[in-house]
């Protein structure tokens, strides 16, 4: 099934859930946060949310910044 | 002297002087540069996760845990876009506090003063601290404390140029209108620049590149605590008037030879 990560395709093998997504990509949970279909989705709620066929997530972090010059690829 | 705590709203920092995470050569010296300054607030930016390269440390990892973490919407375009990463921010680090910058222009990255405004009143009524990075321009600021603001950020050059203070008697007026915090962000080149801010009446200063891209960021860093430590000491002490002439400051009497 084909989702859409951070705006790039991504293949998964079966139906999963956030919490699940986020370990197999090795992501710490409490250091992430998580868009899913454009929804900001509370961290309480990963294990619970399943991930289906066409779904947009978002994964973002914080990365080395002061002002808009920003370090890109931290 | 004895000041006053430097407080935002209701939180209060021992240092006046607020530092960024970018522009680095590792994190290992961004780690030690912080130290140095004193900083007890830094500032970073949100961005997507890079899932194809997962051997990336973690920028949080470097910072220290006795520092605040202030999130910031740099590279935001829309007050929609900043919106949007501010409550991506609030995810991902447990606080409602965010830098707010809406950007207006790409070769300068002046803010957009209008978006940020509409930005911030959002923001406020979902219950966001929201420090907003302005232009050196009173009324803009005084908008930006009557949408809530819990402290103006005007610049005192465009992002990143070293400038220094570009327009004095605008952060004077500033100074004189705000009852919020007055902090000066971006512009800064060395530590007089930071010093000046100070003197103005700043209550503190944001900085990144003067120390990030300093030849001896650590060395800067402890420069920079320095000159905002003299800085708020010459505000607080109040300067003498400038005068055109000399007064001399020894007496006249008992001149050898008179």
């Amino acid at each position: 099934m084909r989702i859409t990560l951070n705006g790039e395709p991504h293949e998964l093998d079966e139906p999963l859930s956030v919490a699940d997504l986020l370990m197999q990509l090795s992501l710490d949970p409490r250091r992430v946060a998580v868009e899913h279909n454009l929804t900001i989705l509370k961290r309480q709620l990963f294990a619970d949310t399943l991930v289906h066929e066409g779904d947009r997530i978002e994964i973002v972090n914080f990365v080395g910044g002061g002002s808009s010059l920003v370090m890109s690829d931290y | 002297m004895i000041d006053t705590p430097f407080v935002i709203a209701g939180r209060t920092f021992r240092s006046r002087l607020i530092v960024g995470t970018g522009k680095y050569a590792s994190h290992a010296v961004m780690a030690q540069a912080h130290a140095a300054s004193g900083a007890d607030m830094v500032t970073v930016a949100v961005r997507r996760v890079n899932i194809s390269d997962r051997s990336r440390e973690s920028l949080l990892d470097y910072i220290d845990p006795d520092i605040f973490v202030l999130p910031n919407t740099a590279g935001c375009y829309t007050a929609d876009e900043a919106v949007r990463t501010a409550r991506l921010a609030q995810e991902a680090g447990l606080s409602n506090w965010v830098k707010l910058e809406v950007i207006g222009d790409e070769r300068t990255l002046f803010p957009d003063n209008e978006a940020l405004i509409e930005a911030t009143r959002v923001l406020v009524r979902e219950g966001f601290v929201v420090l907003p990075y302005t232009s050196d321009d009173p009324i803009a600021c005084r908008k930006l404390e009557d949408a809530g603001a819990a402290a103006v950020m005007p610049l005192g050059a465009p992002i990143g140029s070293g400038l220094g203070i570009q327009n004095v008697n605008n952060l004077r007026i500033i100074r004189e209108f705000a009852r919020v915090p007055l902090i000066v962000d971006a512009g800064v080149g060395t530590a007089s620049d930071a010093a000046l801010a100070m003197e103005l009446g700043a209550d503190g200063v944001l900085m990144n590149t003067a120390i990030a891209g300093a030849r001896e960021p650590v060395a800067m860093a402890e420069a920079m605590k320095h000159a905002v430590i003299a800085g708020r000491l010459a505000w607080l002490s109040g300067r003498i008037p400038r005068k055109m002439y000399a007064t001399a400051s020894s007496p006249i009497e008992g001149m050898v030879g008179r």
